[in-house]
């Protein structure tokens, strides 16, 4: 069996959980007005670490508020090479993850993307689209250019896969709470709680739940299984809506809402 | 005979599931099912049943004298557009929506581009008794207006994909997001031979009753095996039926794609709906948006066996324009009688255009669908 390396996602997610902490994690659209600075806000206001997403043409895992943001992002000429170009100078102390559909890593090429992921300073790879079948080419890369691959578990998994998906896992496991794709709910799924306790009783690799995960009271909620959260389409509401302020507004309550969810000041 | 892809999925190095992880275990589950029923006497004979008392098969042949004298060439077309409904779909989809009835669904989502499949999806979740719900792009909610009130009148819901470039493409991105979501009890049933494996294997499996019966009426009516074997190419189903019948003899085989959506001929490999393939794409991996007169080949991607026979050398992928196809349309209407849809006046269009390099030989063309859903649009372009 491979031992993965730990790499720096993990060890810092690990580190803040064994403190204590529940993980926050929320995902901005790479390229949208304001981005940089929503990722300073976030940042700023307690996240423990920020998804990136890269906009595709066809993104078949998002609901209609990340759709939106990536149809914006591409419309203002975003890329992935300015993206990460952008993100080079983003000067935070938190680790990056970027999110992006399988096409734009292949149309690069495995090798050269994990590597251009490794030069902007970004530690791990989010590709809904790649399942653990079809991961084999590009961990192998990943691994290779020192970028940590999560890997998403869903409630549909039967039991013998989800060992198999964490055995192929690092920096946390993507715990897809619902049925469906990203957006928001009134209210967190059942699946949600079910499939972390499943997760967290298979691994120590940080388990967060993403998808559906809404407003500060789900991600307690969630939190309560799970060792955190990923919130995207909540957040990238705020920034379409609003502005990074209002971003760095949001996160700092969710991270209020986990921290006190667990005694924490 | 056309190769079964192994565990992978894979025609070479094209195919596979790249699909969200919600979706693996449905796939593989699909995957096993239809395995399990192509191998079941039972339900190969129910479905035979309804292919022949409900859809009509066999298909015939129609030898085109006019236009063949024309043309200098012996033309003869395969009738799929006398099936019930009007083009091919209903044989994959009879087979799909029996499937999803084994399978214990209780209702199909589909995708449509120019109608036809959304039609032959409706039709059969009608005869099954199931529910049906199809993803239109919003533009071609408009072209095809005819097909979305047919759909209706079958008790389908059709719903506009407003993301994207408003045709097939994203009306595939919303049925999938569809699916993700309903999983549990909802079947995907794909149009074409694409999207993640088993589909491109299966809906191949299901279409390869055109390629089978075209080749012993083939036999029959010409003692040998037709020159040229023709059809053309959106995802591709309908050209990977009839190619199954002619694979393995010397017959060429051609899909003509539009001018404005050349998977094969303009595109490059890349990876969306599932499926690594030819894919219309720009420098960074973005989807290009497909422009053709017809919704149903308005499609940057190709299903991937078709990437595979294009690059072994064992089919071409010619391409022809948007002013071609209005004069392949006229062609067939006036020479022969036939109004064939826009998806096949593609094929009437390169065979016209070809024929000085084809005198003498015979030619096979799958006239996958009847123009009847296009007269309206037809009528606004010519006047």
């Amino acid at each position: 069996m491979t031992v993965l390396h730990t790499g720096k996602l993990e060890s810092h997610l690990r580190a803040r959980r064994d403190a204590g902490r529940k993980l926050l994690v929320p995902y901005i659209t790479g390229g949208y007005l304001g981005w940089t600075d929503a990722v300073r806000a976030a940042a700023a206001n307690g996240a423990d670490a920020i998804e990136i997403g890269i906009p595709f043409s066809d993104p078949v895992m998002d609901g209609p508020m990340i759709q939106l943001a990536s149809e914006q992002a591409l419309e203002r000429g975003a890329t992935p090479l300015s993206i990460l170009q952008e993100l080079r100078n983003i000067d935070i102390d938190i680790p990056l993850a970027v999110m992006c559909y399988y096409n734009t890593v292949h149309s690069a090429g495995n090798e050269r993307f994990s590597h251009s992921l490794a030069e902007a300073g970004v530690c791990a790879a989010i590709v809904p689209d790649l399942p653990l079948e079809e991961a084999t080419d590009w961990c192998v890369a990943a691994d290779s250019a020192g970028i940590e691959t999560v890997m998403l578990a869903a409630p549909t998994a039967p039991e013998e896969r989800l060992p198999r998906i964490l055995q192929r896992c690092n920096g946390f496991v993507y715990a897809v709470g619902l049925l469906g794709v990203t957006g928001e709910r009134d209210e967190l799924a059942s699946t949600a709680t079910k499939l972390a306790a499943r997760l967290k009783a298979l691994t120590d690799v940080p388990v967060l739940i993403g998808v559906g995960v809404s407003n500060a009271q789900q991600a307690v909620e969630a939190s309560t299984v799970a060792d955190g959260v990923v919130m995207g389409a909540s957040v990238m509401r705020r920034l379409i809506e609003h502005d990074a302020d209002a971003v760095g507004e949001y996160v700092g309550e969710v991270r209020k809402a986990l921290d006190d969810s667990v005694g924490l000041k | 005979m056309l190769t079964t892809p192994g565990a992978d999925g894979r025609f070479g190095e094209f195919g596979g599931r790249f699909v969200p992880e919600t979706l693996v275990p449905a796939c593989q589950e699909l995957e096993a099912a239809f395995h399990d029923a192509w191998n079941d006497t039972v339900f190969r004979t129910e479905l035979n049943d309804l292919l022949r008392d409900y859809a009509g098969r066999p298909s015939i042949l129609t030898e085109c004298h006019n236009l063949g004298r024309k043309l200098g060439i012996r033309l003869i077309l395969k009738r799929e557009d006398l099936n019930h409904t009007g083009s091919h779909k209903i044989n994959s989809v009879l087979g799909q929506a029996l499937l999803a009835k084994r399978m214990g669904k209780k209702r199909i989502v589909a995708e449509t581009g120019a109608g036809q499949h959304g039609v032959a999806s409706a039709t059969a979740a009608a005869l099954l008794g199931l529910g049906c719900k199809v993803y239109m792009g919003e533009v071609d909610v408009e072209r095809q207006a005819l097909n979305v009130f047919r759909m209706r009148l079958l008790g389908a819901e059709v719903v506009p994909a407003k993301s994207g470039s408003r045709t097939l493409k994203d009306a595939v991105n919303e049925a999938m997001r569809d699916w993700v979501a309903t999983v549990e009890h909802t079947y995907y049933a794909i149009g074409s031979v694409m999207g993640p494996h088993p589909y491109p294997f299966m809906v191949r499996q299901f279409q390869s009753v055109i390629g089978t019966e075209a080749r012993a009426q083939c036999r029959e009516l010409l003692g040998t095996d037709p020159d040229f074997v023709t059809a053309c190419v959106g995802g591709g189903s309908n050209a990977i039926g009839i190619f199954s019948g002619f694979v393995d003899t010397h017959a060429r085989l051609i899909g003509v794609e539009p001018a404005g959506g050349a998977a094969v001929g303009r595109g490059v490999p890349g990876v969306v709906h599932g499926m690594r393939s030819y894919l219309m794409q720009d420098e960074y991996g973005q989807v290009q948006e497909a422009q053709s007169i017809s919704a149903g080949l308005d499609y940057p991607g190709v299903g991937p066996e078709h990437s595979y026979l294009a690059s072994i050398g064992r089919a071409e992928y010619p391409s022809v324009t948007d002013a071609e196809v209005i004069e392949g349309f006229q062609l067939l209407a006036k020479t022969e009688g036939i109004i064939p849809a826009l998806e096949c006046a593609h094929v009437v269009a390169w065979i016209a255009r070809e024929a000085p390099n084809m005198q003498g030989k015979t030619v096979l063309m799958n006239l996958s669908g009847r123009g009847d859903k296009d007269v309206a649009q037809m009528m606004d372009i010519l006047g």
